[in-house]
C-alpha cells in the first residue's frame, strides 16, 4: 500500500493502520457506553425537569406535559419539543404552567423554568436550569433569596384583549423596584440578572397569551 | 533529593512498581511538584466535591490511557503517536462524560465545561509520553495508579481549603456558626491561585528541611 518509500519517510501503511486501528477501537468504545449509560442519563434528566416543576408551581402532585401545536395546545408525547407542563394538586385541580426558556447570560446560554398561573395572571415560581455564570456573583441568581422573592407572585397583566402583557417584564436595580412587573436586581450580578429578566419577558410575550386564551385546555383534571 | 522532576527517564532503569506508584504520590505529585494540568486545578477546586469529582474523573483518564497506551506502544509509529494518545485519551474522556451524566446531573452540572478539557490536561498526555509509551503495562498503570491519586491529593487539598474559606462549609456541611462571612474570593479564580501558592509553599518548605536533615 505504501507508494513511495525512501529511507528517511515513514511507513504509510504502519501510520494509517494504527489511526485506523486506533479510530476504529475508539469509536467502539464511545458508542458502547453512550448505548450503556443513555437510558439512565434520560432518567435522570427527566427526573431533574420533574423536580424543578415542583419547584416552580408550589403545592401540585402531578403533572401533564402539552405542546403548542398549529395555534392549539395538545397532550405531548414524548417526541414533542416546545413543551411546556401543567401542574395539578393531590385533587387535580390545576394550579399553573410550568415554561422553559433560555437566553444569553454572561458567561453562557441560562437556561431557565419558571412557573405562571393563568388564572391570577401571575408568575408563581423560578428554577435556574442550566447556568455557567460566575460563582460567587452571576450565580446568585440561582439562590439568592431575595431575588427568587421577585417570582413567589410576580402580577403580569395581560392586555384587555388578552393579546399581549401590558407591561414588559424588566430588571432594575437592586432595591429599586416599585412595580409588580420589574425584577429586584442583584448588585454584583447585574448582567446575570438582567439576562433573567430579558429571558422571561421575552418567553411571557410568546407563551402568556396563547396560555390564556387556551387555559381551558388545562382544566382541572380527574385522579385516576 | 532532586528537585528537578521531569527527569523521569532517567531514572527509569531501576526502580520497581512500587516505586513508580509512590512517586506520583509525593516526590513528582502532578500539581505540588510539576505544576502540570493547572486549568482544572485552579478552575473546578472550588468545593471539596468537584475537587474529589474531578481528581477521579482526571485519574480513570489517566489509568485507562496509559494502560491502552502501553498496550499499543509497538503498533503505534512514532510519527503519529501523539494524534494517537490524543484520539485514545479524548475517548475515555467522553466515556467518563457519559459515566458522570448518568451519576447524578447536579455534578456534571457543576463540573461542566471542565470533563471535557481532561483531553487536553497536559499530565495525561505526559504520562502517555514519557512513560507509559516506553514501560510495561503493569509499570503503566501503577504510574497512573500513583500520579491519579497523587493529583485527586493535591485538588481535594485545594477543593477543602476553599470551600471552607469561601464558603464556610466542608463537603457541603456548613462548619462555622452562623454569620460567618464567606471570603468570597476563594471560590473565585483568585482563590485558586492563593491557595495552590500557599499549598506550593508549605511543600517546598517540608522539602527543603527534609533536605537539610
Amino acid at each position: 500500500m505504501s507508494k513511495k518509500s525512501d529511507i528517511s519517510s515513514p511507513d504509510n501503511f504502519l501510520m494509517l493502520r494504527a489511526m485506523v486501528g486506533i479510530g476504529a477501537l475508539c469509536g467502539l468504545l464511545i458508542v458502547s457506553s453512550y448505548e450503556i449509560t443513555l437510558p439512565r442519563i434520560e432518567r435522570l434528566r427527566a427526573e431533574a425537569l420533574q423536580e424543578a416543576i415542583f419547584k416552580v408551581i408550589p403545592g401540585i402532585t402531578q403533572t401533564r406535559a402539552f405542546t403548542y401545536n398549529n395555534g392549539a395546545f395538545v397532550p405531548a408525547n414524548d417526541e414533542s419539543d416546545n413543551r411546556i407542563y401543567a401542574g395539578y394538586d393531590s385533587l387535580g385541580v390545576f394550579k399553573g404552567i410550568a415554561i422553559n426558556a433560555s437566553g444569553q447570560g454572561y458567561a453562557d446560554v441560562i437556561k431557565v423554568l419558571y412557573g405562571y398561573d393563568p388564572e391570577k395572571e401571575r408568575i408563581i415560581g423560578f428554577y435556574v436550569l442550566e447556568s455557567k455564570e460566575t460563582p460567587g456573583l452571576g450565580d446568585k441568581i440561582e439562590k439568592d433569596p431575595v431575588f427568587l422573592e421577585n417570582f413567589s407572585a410576580m402580577m403580569v397583566e395581560l392586555n384587555e384583549q388578552k393579546t399581549a402583557l401590558v407591561n414588559r417584564i424588566v430588571t432594575v436595580k437592586s432595591g429599586s423596584k416599585s412595580n409588580s412587573w420589574e425584577i429586584d436586581g442583584i448588585t454584583g450580578a447585574t448582567i446575570s440578572s438582567r439576562a433573567i429578566g430579558d429571558i422571561i419577558a421575552k418567553s411571557a410575550e410568546q407563551w402568556m397569551p396563547a396560555i390564556y386564551k387556551h387555559k381551558d385546555v388545562f382544566k382541572d383534571i380527574k385522579n385516576e | 533529593m532532586s528537585s528537578q522532576a521531569t527527569d523521569i527517564e532517567t531514572r527509569k532503569s531501576a526502580p520497581s512498581s512500587t516505586d513508580e506508584f509512590i512517586k506520583g504520590l509525593w516526590k513528582d505529585n502532578p500539581v505540588f511538584v510539576q505544576v502540570l494540568g493547572m486549568c482544572p486545578t485552579l478552575a473546578v477546586s472550588n468545593t471539596a466535591e468537584n475537587a474529589l469529582a474531578m481528581g477521579m474523573a482526571t485519574a480513570f483518564v489517566l489509568l485507562m490511557s496509559n494502560i491502552l497506551v502501553s498496550l499499543l506502544r509497538s503498533f503505534i509509529p512514532k510519527e503519529v503517536r501523539i494524534a494517537s494518545y490524543i484520539l485514545i485519551i479524548a475517548t475515555f474522556v467522553t466515556m467518563t462524560d457519559y459515566a458522570i451524566q448518568a451519576i447524578s446531573v447536579d455534578l456534571h452540572k457543576s463540573l461542566g465545561a471542565f470533563i471535557s478539557l481532561i483531553v487536553v490536561n497536559c499530565l495525561i498526555l505526559s504520562r502517555a509520553e514519557a512513560f507509559a509509551s516506553k514501560n510495561t503495562v503493569g509499570k503503566s498503570a501503577m504510574d497512573a495508579l500513583g500520579m491519579g491519586l497523587g493529583f485527586i491529593m493535591a485538588l481535594a487539598s485545594l477543593g477543602i481549603v476553599r470551600e471552607l474559606l469561601g464558603n464556610g462549609s466542608f463537603f457541603g456541611i456548613a462548619v462555622f456558626p452562623e454569620g460567618f462571612q464567606a471570603w468570597i474570593v476563594m471560590i473565585l479564580p483568585a482563590g485558586g491561585f492563593f491557595t495552590l501558592a500557599a499549598w506550593l509553599l508549605i511543600f517546598n518548605v517540608i522539602k527543603q528541611r527534609g533536605a537539610k536533615s
